[in-house]
């Protein structure tokens, strides 16, 4: 799993049948500090996740494994709302 | 899944048997502010996409099988939607 | 997928019994305007695809299910010739 903080949302009408009525939204992969790195990738949201918020993906054949994504054709899936992240040691928090 | 923009069709008779039938649609990756990025893909299109329209695409061998509804399918890549709008409120940076 | 062209044939004698008898080429990943990109790459093929033809290969463990039940050690596998692109 990434962490990855929610920058924006996509609205597509048209798609596969089994994405009908799930909520895409953009996310920018972070490090552990919080930085963002320069990709990007369009998660599902499981979770209901919003604008601004560091947030658990899992990606690859995994993201069929999230709640209500079996056999759905997706490749990322938002399974999780971070609160804090703490890394001993001298990494700065979040 | 990624942001893309349809650049154009491909034909090709003597494929896979699980292929056949299939529409193969070559896509450019967008950075998210909607530039040109990286090598441009060839992909399976399961919704009807044409050229010049921006379109949500994924890499991943099931998601794109499931796509074009055949299992076992040597595919890696499929389009899976036809995106509207992204809205990013703090902007692509 | 990607689009390559077949830049050679590849013979292995030893090699994995599950690559017994199967062709491998040597692709180049190509750009839509016929320009090289990246790595040359060894890939197996289901096609009979030969040098100098342009082809589309599927990487990862979708390489092998062209082989399907077999199940040969391969990340890369041409699954079509290509007739004819535009963009």
């Amino acid at each position: 799993m990434i962490l990855a903080r929610v920058v924006g949302t996509v609205v597509a009408t048209r798609k596969d049948e089994r994405l009908v009525a799930s909520k895409l939204l953009v996310a920018r992969p972070l490090d552990p500090s919080g930085k963002p790195d320069g990709n990007y990738l369009v998660a599902i949201d499981t979770v209901d996740a919003g604008f601004g918020e560091t947030v658990l993906i899992v990606s690859g054949s995994s993201a069929r494994m999230a709640a209500g994504l079996k056999d759905c054709p997706v490749d990322a899936a938002i399974v999780g709302i971070v609160d804090t992240i703490d890394t001993p040691a001298d990494s700065p928090k979040k | 899944m990624l942001i893309g923009r349809v650049i154009g069709p491909l034909v090709s008779t003597v494929k896979h048997k699980k292929l056949h039938g299939a529409k193969l649609l070559l896509v450019q990756p967008l950075s998210l502010d909607g530039q040109p990025k990286g090598v441009p893909v060839l992909t399976i299109d399961s919704v009807g996409a044409g050229v010049g329209e921006k379109v949500l695409y994924l890499i991943e061998g099931k998601a794109a099988q499931d796509a074009l509804g055949r299992k076992a399918a040597p595919v890696d890549a499929a389009i899976m939607g036809i995106v509207d709008a992204v809205d990013l409120p703090g902007g692509a940076r | 997928m990607q689009m390559a062209r077949v830049i050679g044939d590849v013979v292995a004698t030893m090699k994995d019994a599950n690559l017994a008898s199967h062709k491998l080429l040597m692709l180049q990943p190509i750009l839509p305007d016929k320009q090289p990109v990246g790595r040359p790459l060894v890939a197996l093929d289901c096609v009979s695809a030969g040098v100098g033809e342009y082809v589309f290969f599927v990487r990862g463990r979708e390489a092998s299910f062209p082989f399907l039940p077999a199940e040969p050690p391969t990340d890369a596998c041409v699954v079509g010739i290509i007739d004819s692109w535009a963009v």
